[in-house]
C-alpha cells in the first residue's frame, strides 16, 4: 500500500514531466541570422510570423550579428559545432561562404517553390541566384539621398555627386572601394558595360581614384549603414549614398527633408545561405520553400523598400503594413527609378575585393 | 671543530631553516599557480595559436596533393610553363577538390598572392571533370591564366607549408616578377603608415590624458572626503557610460549644426557659414577618445596622488623651495607610479580600440585594427590578419620592456 | 582645498585659475553623459536636437525609446547578460587575482617579475589582438558562443587589474601582523580573514570595479567569442548598427546613469552614516 503511495506520488510527476520534456523537444529551434533593426523586423513579420502561425512546432529566434557572420560560421564550422540554422547575406559574402565549403549548395529547383504560374524557382530568380549555394530575397540598391532644402540646384545624375560647383558641400560615401569605384568611373563618362572591364585595368583603377580625388576633401566616409541617414538629418552632409531602404525610411518615416536621386544606383543582393552542419537542416529546407515563395518576398517589401528577388513577385508588391502608401513606387526596380541601374559584378569583386580594399585606403591615407 | 646548530628536535638548523624556506617558497607559488594557469589556458595558448597562423600554410599543398609535389621540380626560371605530368595530376585534385569543396578555398587563399585566383579556381574546378589529354592544353583553353608562368610561381611558392607572405604584406612588400622580395608601389603601401598613424595617436591621446587627468586627480586628492566622492562620480559616470553611446553623444555635439558649433555662433564668436569642423577628421577622433580613456588615467593618479602626505610639500617650501620647484621636485616623482599605471592602460586601450575612430574619424579614422578586424570578419584571410596582430603586438612589447626599464612594472598602481 | 589666510595675491590668482581648469576638464567629462539624457527622449531616431526639443515642444519629445527598451526581449536579455557576465567574470578574477598578489607579495616568490608580467599580460597587450585569439582558439574547443568563454575571456582581461590593485596594497604590507596574529594564536584562516582582508580590501574592491566594468562596457571579444545567446548590452547596440543606430541604446545609457547615481550616492551616504555611527567626523 505504501509502496503504491510513494509510486504515485514519485514515479507519476517523472512520467509527465518526461512526457512535457517530449512535448517540449517537438518544438524545434530555428536560429536565424539577419541584419537586425528595420530589416529583421520586416523578415520577422514578412516571413517567420506567418511560418511560425502554421507551423506552431517551430520556434523562430533572430540573431542580429549578421555583421561578423561569415567569419563566425567559418570558425564555427571548424569545431563543427554549428548553433546558426540559416544566415542572411549579402551576395559578395555569400560567394566567399560557398567557396569556402561552409554553405549548403542547394538544388534551386527541388528546394523552392516554383512561381504561381509554374515557372521554375531557378527561371523566376534569374541570375540573381550567384551561385549555388545562394537564395537571394531582395534587390537593394546603394543610392543616394540628398536634402532638399539644402541644395540650390536638385542633383539629377550620378556626375552632379563629382561636381562641386553644381552642389557644393559636404558628401557621404561608404569607406569602402566597392560603388564608390563604379560611380567615379560612370560618372567620367565610362560606358556602364565597359566599367569593370575597366576597373580590372590598372589604367581604369587610377583613372577611378582621380575622379575620387576631385572629391576627396568634401566626402564624409561612412561605414555603417545607420550614418548616412543620421549625417544627412543632421545637414552635416547635402548628399550622400546608403542602402535605399534606409533613405525611404528617412523620408516617409521621418519626413525628413530628403529625396533620392536614383541615378546609377548599384544593384546588389541580400539572401540567405543555409550553414553547412547545421542541426536543423531539414526543417530549414521546409521553411525556405515557404518564406522564399512569391507571395511571400511580396509580403516582405509591405515592411521595408526593397524590391523582392524573384520576378513573379513585383505585380504583387502592395502597400506599406504602416504607412499605407503604395510601395511599388519606392523600390529601387520601379520603372522610373531603374532608368539608369548597374548590378554590382560579383565575381570581380571576389576576385579583387582584397585587393581594391587596400588600394582605397591607401589612396586615404594619402 | 666546529659544532652543528641544530633545532630542539635534532635536525641540523640550516637543514631546517632550508626546509622551511622551501615550504614558503612552495606556498608562494602555490598561491600564484591557479592564475597562472588560468591565464596560460585562457589567454596566452590562444594568442599563440593565432601567431601560428600568421606563418601557417598548410591548406595549397594539402589540398593539390598530387600535383604539388610534381611542381616542386619544375624550374620557375626556366621560362617554360611545367610539365604535362603537373597538368595532368591537377586536373585530378580538382576534381577531388570538387567534391568535397575544397577548390574555392585554395583558390582565395592563392587570391591574397595575386588578385584573379579566386575566379579561376571556382572555374577549374567546374571545368576539370570533362578534360581530356593533354591537359595543359586544356586548362589552357579554359583559361589562359594557365599559361601565365607567373601564375605558377605564386602556386608554387604558397605550396611550401609555412610562408612568410602574411608579413611581407603587413610590411607592404611583396614579391618581385624575378621572385626576389619588394616594397609595393606607391599606391600600394597602406600598412606601414596605419601602424605609424595608430602608434601617434595613441601616444598623443595618452599625452592628452595625462595632461588632462593631473590637475584634476590632483584635486580629487586634496578635497575632503565627503567632497571628493561627489566628484568622482563625475569621473565614474562616463566610465559606465558605453562607448557607443559616448562616441554619438560627441557627434551630437561637434557636428556642424550641433551643440557646441550653435553655442560657438550664439556668442558670436563665429559667423554661421564658417561653423567649425570638428567631427569627422583627426580632431573629432583625438576628443572622443580622450574622453573615453580619460577615467583610465584619472583612477590610478589619483590613488596615487592619496597616499602621498601633504607634508612633504609643506616639508619642501619650508626649506625655501617655490612651490613650483616643490610641485615638480617633490610632487611629481612620487606620482610617477600612477603615471606609469594610467599612461600604460591608456596607450594600450588606445591602440587597440577602432569603433570610435570608424565612427567619427572620417578619412583618418582608420587605425591598424581596423584592418585586423576587416581581415578577420570580412575577407578572412586570418593569416593576415595574425600578421598584422603579430608586428603590433611587437611594437607594444618592445614598447613594454622599455617601459619596464624606465618605471618598472612592479611599480605600477591603479584605483 | 582651501587658500591659507597668508596667501599672496598671484598665490590666489593661480588658485582660482587652476579651480576653474578643473571645472572646465570635470565639465568635458560629464558634457556628452548629460548631454545624452535629454536625446533619450527624442522623438525622431537621430541624435540631434530637433527645432522642435528646442522650443520645448512636446511633439519633439518620446518614451519610445524607453517604450522600446521595456517591452524589447533582445534589451531585456542584455541587461540580464551583462550582469550575470560581468558578475561571474569579476568573481573568478577578484578570487584568482587576489590570491596570486598574495603570493606574489612573499619574498620567497621566484621569479617575480617575469611572472607578473605574464599574469598582467591581458592588460598590455591590445584588445583586437586578444580578441582575434581567443575568437580562434575558444572556437577550436567549443567555448565559443557559449556563456563560460564569454565569462572566461572576460575573466582573463579582468586579473590584471585585481593583480596590480592588491600587490599594490600588499606593498606596504607589514607582515609582522601575521606573526603577531600567529602567535596569538590565530589560525591561518582566521589570520586571513581577520587581518590580511580587511587590510587589502581597499586594494581588492578597486580591483573588483575595474574588472567588472571591463566586462561590463566591452564590446570587441564579446562581438568574436559571444553569440546571440550571449548578448550584452554593448553586443546588443552594435550588432544592428548597420541597419540603425537606434536611440534606444540612449534610453539604456540613461537608465544605467540613473542606476549608477543611486548606487553611488547611496555608498556614500552609507559611508557617511557609518562614519558618524563610530564618531568619525568627515573632515
Amino acid at each position: 500500500m505504501k509502496f503504491l503511495h510513494t509510486f504515485r506520488r514519485c514515479f507519476l510527476p517523472a512520467v509527465a514531466a518526461l512526457l512535457f520534456a517530449g512535448a517540449a523537444h517537438a518544438q524545434t529551434k530555428l536560429t536565424i541570422v539577419s541584419w537586425g533593426g528595420a530589416y529583421t523586423a520586416s523578415q520577422q513579420k514578412g516571413y517567420h510570423e506567418p511560418y511560425m502561425r502554421a507551423n506552431p512546432n517551430i520556434e523562430i529566434v533572430n540573431d542580429d550579428s549578421g555583421s561578423g557572420a561569415l567569419a563566425k560560421l567559418r570558425a564555427m564550422q571548424s569545431t563543427g559545432k554549428v548553433t546558426w540554422d540559416l544566415v542572411d547575406m549579402v551576395a559578395g559574402d555569400a560567394i566567399i561562404a560557398c567557396d569556402e565549403g561552409i554553405a549548403v549548395e542547394i538544388d534551386h529547383d527541388k528546394v523552392l517553390a516554383s512561381a504561381p504560374d509554374g515557372t521554375p524557382a531557378s527561371k523566376d530568380f534569374g541570375d540573381l541566384i550567384v551561385n549555388d549555394c545562394y537564395i537571394p530575397t531582395i534587390v537593394y540598391s546603394t543610392t543616394f539621398g540628398y536634402r532638399t532644402d539644402l541644395v540650390k540646384k536638385k542633383p539629377t545624375k550620378i556626375a552632379d555627386v563629382f561636381d562641386l560647383k553644381k552642389i557644393p558641400g559636404k558628401r557621404a560615401l561608404e569607406k569602402r572601394p566597392n560603388n564608390n569605384l563604379e560611380w567615379a568611373l560612370l560618372a567620367d563618362g565610362v560606358k556602364p558595360n565597359k566599367v569593370y572591364k575597366m576597373l580590372g585595368t590598372e589604367k581604369g583603377v587610377k583613372r577611378a581614384f582621380k575622379k575620387l580625388d576631385t572629391i576627396k576633401d568634401q566626402v564624409i566616409w561612412w561605414e555603417k549603414g545607420a550614418q548616412t541617414p543620421q549625417l544627412l538629418a543632421d545637414g552635416e552632409v547635402v548628399i550622400g549614398s546608403t542602402y535605399n531602404g534606409r533613405l525611404f525610411s528617412v523620408i516617409e518615416e521621418e519626413k525628413q527633408p530628403v529625396a533620392m536621386m536614383w541615378d546609377w544606383q548599384m544593384f546588389d543582393l541580400d539572401g540567405w545561405i543555409v550553414p553547412k552542419g547545421g542541426k536543423n537542416e531539414a526543417e530549414v529546407m521546409k521553411y525556405l520553400y515557404f518564406a522564399t515563395d512569391t507571395q511571400r518576398l511580396a509580403d516582405q517589401a509591405k515592411y521595408i523598400s526593397y524590391g523582392p528577388a524573384r520576378k513573379s513577385s513585383a505585380p504583387l508588391v502592395g502597400k506599406h503594413a504602416e504607412l499605407g502608401i503604395e510601395m511599388g513606387p519606392h523600390m529601387p526596380t520601379a520603372p522610373a527609378n531603374a532608368k539608369h541601374t548597374l548590378l554590382v559584378d560579383f565575381e570581380f569583386w571576389a576576385n579583387n575585393q582584397d585587393d581594391l580594399t587596400e588600394r582605397f585606403n591607401a589612396w586615404l591615407a594619402r | 671543530m666546529s659544532q652543528v646548530l641544530v633545532t630542539a628536535d635534532g635536525v641540523p638548523l640550516k637543514t631546517s631553516l632550508a626546509r622551511a624556506q622551501r615550504r614558503s617558497k612552495l606556498k608562494a607559488v602555490a598561491l600564484v599557480a591557479p592564475l597562472f594557469v588560468f591565464i596560460a589556458v585562457a589567454f596566452f595558448v590562444p594568442i599563440i595559436d593565432m601567431l601560428f597562423r600568421s606563418v601557417e600554410n598548410q591548406l595549397v599543398g594539402e589540398v593539390l596533393h598530387r600535383s604539388m609535389p610534381l611542381l616542386q621540380k619544375w624550374d620557375e626560371r626556366s621560362g617554360e610553363l611545367p610539365e604535362e605530368e603537373v597538368f595532368a595530376a591537377l586536373a585530378l585534385d580538382f576534381r577531388e577538390a570538387k567534391e568535397n569543396k575544397s577548390g574555392g578555398r585554395v583558390g582565395r587563399r592563392l587570391n591574397y598572392e595575386k588578385p584573379g585566383f579566386s575566379g579561376l579556381f571556382r572555374k577549374s574546378a567546374r571545368g576539370a571533370d570533362r578534360m581530356e589529354a593533354p591537359y595543359r592544353e586544356a586548362f589552357i583553353a579554359l583559361d589562359e591564366k594557365w599559361g601565365d608562368i607567373e601564375n605558377w610561381r605564386v602556386i608554387k611558392r604558397e605550396s611550401a607549408p609555412y610562408t612568410i607572405s602574411y608579413y611581407l604584406a603587413a610590411l607592404d612588400m611583396g614579391y618581385a616578377d624575378d621572385g626576389g622580395i619588394a616594397r609595393n608601389s606607391e599606391d600600394g603601401r597602406i600598412y606601414l603608415k596605419l601602424f605609424w598613424r595608430t602608434l601617434w595617436m595613441s601616444l598623443f591621446i595618452t599625452f592628452l590624458c595625462l595632461i588632462l587627468a593631473y590637475p584634476i586627480s590632483y584635486l580629487l586628492s586634496v578635497l575632503p572626503t565627503a567632497k571628493s566622492n561627489l566628484l568622482i562620480i563625475l569621473v565614474l559616470l562616463p566610465f559606465w557610460t558605453s562607448l557607443l553611446v559616448r562616441t554619438t553623444a560627441w557627434i551630437a555635439l561637434l557636428q556642424q549644426e550641433g551643440v557646441i558649433n550653435d553655442l560657438v555662433v550664439w556668442f558670436g564668436l563665429v559667423d554661421d557659414d564658417n561653423r567649425l569642423a570638428m567631427i569627422h577628421n583627426r580632431t573629432g577622433t583625438i576628443i572622443a577618445m580622450v574622453h573615453i580613456l580619460l577615467p583610465f588615467m584619472v583612477l590610478p593618479l589619483y590613488s596615487v596622488m592619496k597616499t602621498i602626505p601633504p607634508s612633504y610639500m609643506r616639508a619642501a617650501k619650508s626649506l625655501g623651495a617655490t612651490p613650483f620647484t616643490a610641485f615638480v621636485r617633490v610632487y611629481m616623482p612620487n606620482t610617477v607610479a600612477g603615471i606609469g599605471a594610467g599612461a600604460i592602460l591608456v596607450f594600450i586601450l588606445a591602440i587597440g580600440y577602432y569603433i570610435t575612430p570608424a565612427l567619427v574619424g572620417g578619412q583618418s579614422g582608420t587605425l591598424i585594427s581596423n584592418f585586423i578586424a576587416f581581415h578577420m570578419q570580412n575577407s578572412l584571410n586570418w593569416g593576415l590578419a595574425a600578421a598584422l596582430g603579430a608586428i603590433l603586438l611587437g611594437v607594444v612589447l618592445v614598447l613594454y620592456f622599455l617601459y619596464d626599464k624606465i618605471v618598472g612594472i612592479d611599480n605600477m598602481k591603479l584605483g | 582645498m582651501s587658500l591659507p589666510v597668508y596667501a599672496t595675491l598671484p598665490e590666489k590668482i593661480w588658485h582660482y585659475t587652476y579651480l576653474s581648469i578643473c571645472a572646465l576638464i570635470f565639465f568635458f567629462l560629464i558634457a556628452p553623459v548629460v548631454v545624452v539624457i535629454p536625446l533619450s527622449f527624442n522623438a525622431v531616431p537621430f541624435f540631434t536636437f530637433t527645432e522642435e526639443m528646442l522650443t520645448f515642444d512636446p511633439a519633439g519629445y518620446s518614451l519610445k525609446w524607453y517604450r522600446d527598451f521595456f517591452t524589447n526581449l533582445n534589451w531585456q536579455g542584455a541587461v540580464k547578460n551583462s550582469l550575470v557576465i560581468a558578475v561571474f567574470a569579476t568573481l573568478i578574477s577578484t578570487t584568482l587575482g587576489t590570491v596570486a598578489a598574495l603570493g606574489l607579495s612573499r619574498s620567497e616568490m621566484p621569479h617575480k617579475s617575469v611572472i607578473m608580467g605574464i599574469l598582467i599580460s591581458p592588460m598590455i597587450v591590445p584588445l583586437i589582438i586578444s580578441a582575434a585569439g581567443m575568437y580562434f582558439f575558444y572556437s577550436k574547443i567549443g567555448l565559443s558562443s557559449t556563456h563560460l568563454g564569454v565569462i572566461l575571456a572576460h575573466a582573463a582581461l579582468g586579473t590584471p587589474f585585481v593583480v596590480i590593485t592588491v600587490t599594490a596594497t600588499l606593498v606596504g604590507f607589514d607582515h609582522s601582523l601575521v606573526r603577531a596574529a600567529a602567535t596569538l594564536g590565530a589560525s591561518p584562516q582566521r589570520t586571513f580573514f581577520r587581518v590580511i582582508v580587511p587590510l587589502i580590501l581597499p586594494g581588492v574592491i578597486s580591483g573588483a570595479l575595474f574588472a567588472f566594468i571591463t566586462s561590463f562596457d566591452e564590446v570587441v571579444v564579446v562581438l568574436f567569442v559571444g553569440s546571440y545567446e550571449q548578448r550584452t548590452i554593448p553586443w546588443q547596440m552594435f550588432s544592428g548598427i548597420r541597419e540603425q543606430i537606434s536611440p534606444t541604446i540612449l534610453a539604456v545609457a540613461t537608465l544605467l546613469v540613473a542606476v549608477s547615481i543611486l548606487l553611488l550616492t547611496s555608498v556614500e551616504l552609507l559611508r557617511r552614516r557609518s562614519e558618524r555611527l563610530r564618531g568619525i567626523t568627515p573632515h
